[in-house]
This record gives C-alpha cells, sequence and structure tokens, in this order.
C-alpha cells in the first residue's frame, strides 16, 4: 500500500495533533496514516535491523543441518531455520508500507548501513549451540518481542504476533535438546556448559546498551514503538533464565548473579560494553563473514529474479495473444 | 518508466496475501510478499502464511490494483454510518420480561 500523500503547512500542525491523539489512545497507526518523519524513520530503523536478523539469523544454526546428529533433530532444525526466513518476510513486508523498498532494504544490509543483532555475530562451534540459541537467544527475542505485539504501528504489531507464536517453539526445541544432553555423558554435559559460557553474556547484550546510554529510547517509548526499556527487559529475561538453568543442571556465567529478596529480583553482573560495541561496529568473529555471504546469495541469486521475471513476460505476451484471437 | 533493457532489474511486484483460516470464516489480510505473477504468489505465500496449517484457501491480489479510501476522508466517507444510531438492536427499548429477544 501506498505512503500518505504530501500535505501543506498548515495542515501539519492538524494532522500532528490526530498523530498525537492516537498514540495517547492507546490506538494504532495504520500505513496510510500520517506521522511525523522521524516516527516513520525510527519504525524502518528498528524493523529493518529485526528483519535483517531474523535473516542473518539463518547463517549461525543453517552451519549445522548437514551435521545433524538425527533425522529428528535436521526436520527441526530446517523448519526452524525456514521459520528465521519467514519471520524476515513477516518484517520486511510490515517495513515495505512504511515507503520503503525491499531491494533498498537489502542493498543496506550488505553494504552494512543498516545493522543486524549482535549476537549473530558469534559463531556455532558445536550442535549443543544449536540448543543454546533455541534456549536463550530465542528465549531473549521472546522477551524483546512479546511486549512488541502492542506496538503502536499497526503492521510490526501484527507481525510480532506471528513471529511470537513461532518463536514458542524455538525455545521449546532449544531447551528440549539440551535437556537431552544434559541426560547423556560427562562430555554431553561439558558441552552444554561450555556453549552456556559462551552464549549467556551475548544473550544479555542482545537488550540492547544499559538505559543511561540508551538515547532514543524516551522519544520510543513516547510514540509507543517500544513498551519497556532495555533494563527492564534484561531484568525480565535474567529472573526468567535462572530457574530454567537450575532444572537443565547448568550454571550461568555470571559470579554476581543472584537473589536479592528486598528488590524481589536477581542481581546480575554487567556484559562487556566495550566488546558490545566492537562488534556492532564489526570487529566481531563473523561479522565480515555473516555480510559475505549474504551479500553472494543475492548476487548469485540475480539471474533466478532476472529469469523468473523475463518468464512472467512471456507468459502475460502469450496470454494477450490467447485472448485476441478468442 | 524503465525501459526494456532494466526491467529484468526491477523489484518483483508486491502482492498482498489474504488467508482463510478454516472454513465458515472469511479471508483475512495476513501481510504481502513479493513475485513475479499470480501462480507464484500463491506458492509463496503457502510458504510464508500458511506453514502451520493457518489457512484452507490463500487469496492473493496485486497491491497495485487494490483501491483504497484515504485516511484523509474518514469522516466525511464514514460519516453517514455514525449518526444512524437507530441501525443498532440496543436502541430499542424493549421490557426485561420479553422471551427470546
Amino acid at each position: 500500500m501506498t505512503v500518505a500523500p504530501e500535505v501543506s503547512p498548515e495542515q501539519e500542525s492538524e494532522l500532528a495533533a490526530a498523530f498525537d491523539a492516537t498514540i495517547a489512545r492507546h490506538d494504532r497507526i495504520e500505513p496510510r496514516d500520517w506521522m511525523p518523519e522521524k516516527y516513520r524513520a525510527t519504525l524502518v530503523r528498528q524493523i529493518a535491523q529485526h528483519a535483517h536478523s531474523e535473516i542473518i539469523g539463518m547463517q549461525p544454526e543453517g552451519n549445522w543441518i548437514t551435521r545433524a546428529p538425527s533425522l529428528r533433530r535436521k526436520a527441526i532444525l530446517l523448519a526452524k531455520v525456514q521459520d528465521e526466513a519467514g519471520h524476515g518476510l513477516y518484517l520486511y513486508s510490515a517495513c515495505e508500507t512504511l515507503g520503503v523498498s525491499r531491494q533498498e532494504l537489502t542493498e543496506r544490509l550488505i553494504s552494512g548501513q543498516q545493522k543486524y543483532s549482535s549476537i549473530f555475530n558469534y559463531p556455532t562451534l558445536s550442535y549443543a549451540d544449536v540448543g543454546t540459541i533455541g534456549w536463550l537467544v530465542d528465549g531473549a527475542a521472546i522477551a524483546n518481542q512479546v511486549p512488541l505485539c502492542r506496538t503502536s504501528y499497526g503492521p510490526y504489531g501484527r507481525s510480532m504476533i506471528r513471529i511470537c507464536k513461532e518463536e514458542s517453539f524455538h525455545q521449546r526445541q532449544g531447551y528440549e535438546l539440551l535437556a537431552t544432553m544434559m541426560r547423556g555423558t560427562d562430555e554431553q554435559r561439558a558441552m552444554v556448559q561450555e556453549s552456556v559460557d559462551r552464549f549467556w553474556w551475548p544473550a544479555l547484550m542482545m537488550f540492547g546498551p544499559p538505559d543511561d546510554d540508551s538515547p532514543n529510547t524516551a522519544q520510543s517509548m513516547a510514540w509507543g514503538i517500544k513498551r519497556d526499556t532495555n533494563d527492564e527487559l534484561r531484568q525480565k529475561f535474567v529472573d526468567m533464565s535462572v530457574p530454567q538453568a537450575e532444572r537443565l543442571g547448568v550454571t550461568l556465567p555470571d559470579p554476581g548473579l543472584v537473589w536479592n529478596a528486598e528488590r524481589g529480583y536477581h542481581d546480575f553482573g554487567q556484559p562487556d560494553w566495550d566488546e558490545f560495541y566492537a562488534v556492532v561496529q564489526g570487529s566481531g568473529p563473523c561479522n565480515a563473514q555473516r555480510i559475505a555471504h549474504r551479500r553472494r546469495a543475492h548476487e548469485e541469486g540475480a539471474w533466478v529474479r532476472e529469469a523468473a521475471t523475463a518468464f512472467a513476460a512471456t507468459q502475460q505476451v502469450a496470454t494477450q495473444h490467447d485472448e485476441a484471437r478468442s | 518508466m524503465t525501459g526494456p533493457a532494466d526491467r529484468p532489474r526491477a523489484e518483483w511486484p508486491l502482492y498482498e496475501v489474504f488467508v482463510r483460516g478454516k472454513r465458515g470464516l472469511n479471508h483475512v489480510h495476513v501481510g504481502s510478499l513479493h513475485a513475479t505473477d499470480d501462480e507464484m504468489a500463491l506458492r509463496h505465500a503457502r510458504d510464508v502464511y500458511t506453514r502451520r496449517n493457518e489457512g484452507v484457501s490463500i487469496w492473493v491480489v496485486r497491491s497495485d490494483a487494490v483501491a483504497a479510501s484515504s485516511p484523509d476522508e474518514k469522516d466525511p466517507l464514514f460519516a453517514p454510518a455514525g449518526d444512524k444510531v437507530y441501525r443498532h438492536p440496543t436502541f430499542y427499548a424493549v421490557a426485561d420480561d420479553v422471551p427470546h429477544m
């Protein structure tokens, strides 16, 4: 659907008032509504980043599809990676309602102009990582995404509802995988612990920098795009993960992690934020590899896109000929 | 306008997707996707929007073929319905002891 037409400055204050009233009522903004340019730009940035994360997120797990330990695990992993592609497509579709094209979005990803979640710049070194990603990475994604189902932009919220339904499978399959390994040999239990040790801190980073260093949070919350601050969501995730880790029999690698009865929440340590910013800026272990792979897939797929377009055009001509003759 | 030489590089057209969740329900808009023609749009819609039995029937229509009301006309377009309260059953007072109504 197309975006709203240009308006004169006189009309703009009236439209801005209507926009503010819609947000104040906790009602949704829809694609053809007038919206402030900054609201549109913030959404494009956030939804695109989210879509790119789903698409790049296929790579770390896709790495293990050919080496799955059983047909059952392989079928599960294939379905999960396919879901990530689907999530990316729901989100690109939502982002396009804001007036950006899919082609532009892809270009901005492979040129490094737009970011994706830093978690996908870490490598997957063992099959236990498939389980840990499901449990912790998808778990953190769920904690982030459930409140976004109520975000103020209609198409984004609707995409999030579809995604959250499917993420539940992702988290449970991961936890079940780890639980199965924990019932196995000492070596398998060690694999799980080693994997959790590597992913715990990057998972905490998924919520973004601490509130004091998150300049966009206040405006995003005023517009109803974000519903909770980064630190609130991180706290929630820690509190949910602790009993799950206990039940699994693994240790979370944070000596500062302890129940605070007074606050009613767990106290926990801060991730290494220097590492976070370094990974965001491109120096993570896999940044270059992830983008190179995405670029290659896009460029090597160009002939398929062109052939399909050419085929559709010849079919159309053939149909027109048939219609003309009959 | 793009010349014929540029055409293969152009983005595939956008389609809107509508899914009937089960028999007896309306088709509901679920999102959009890109495809070169109707048949590909249906195949992609199945893969993207019905991986978990979400549908028994799919409609796809090119986005540029959809005519939509403008949000600016909200008042004039929907006003005629606004002042006809007598179209709603609650407009009519009926004694509480009248059965089956």
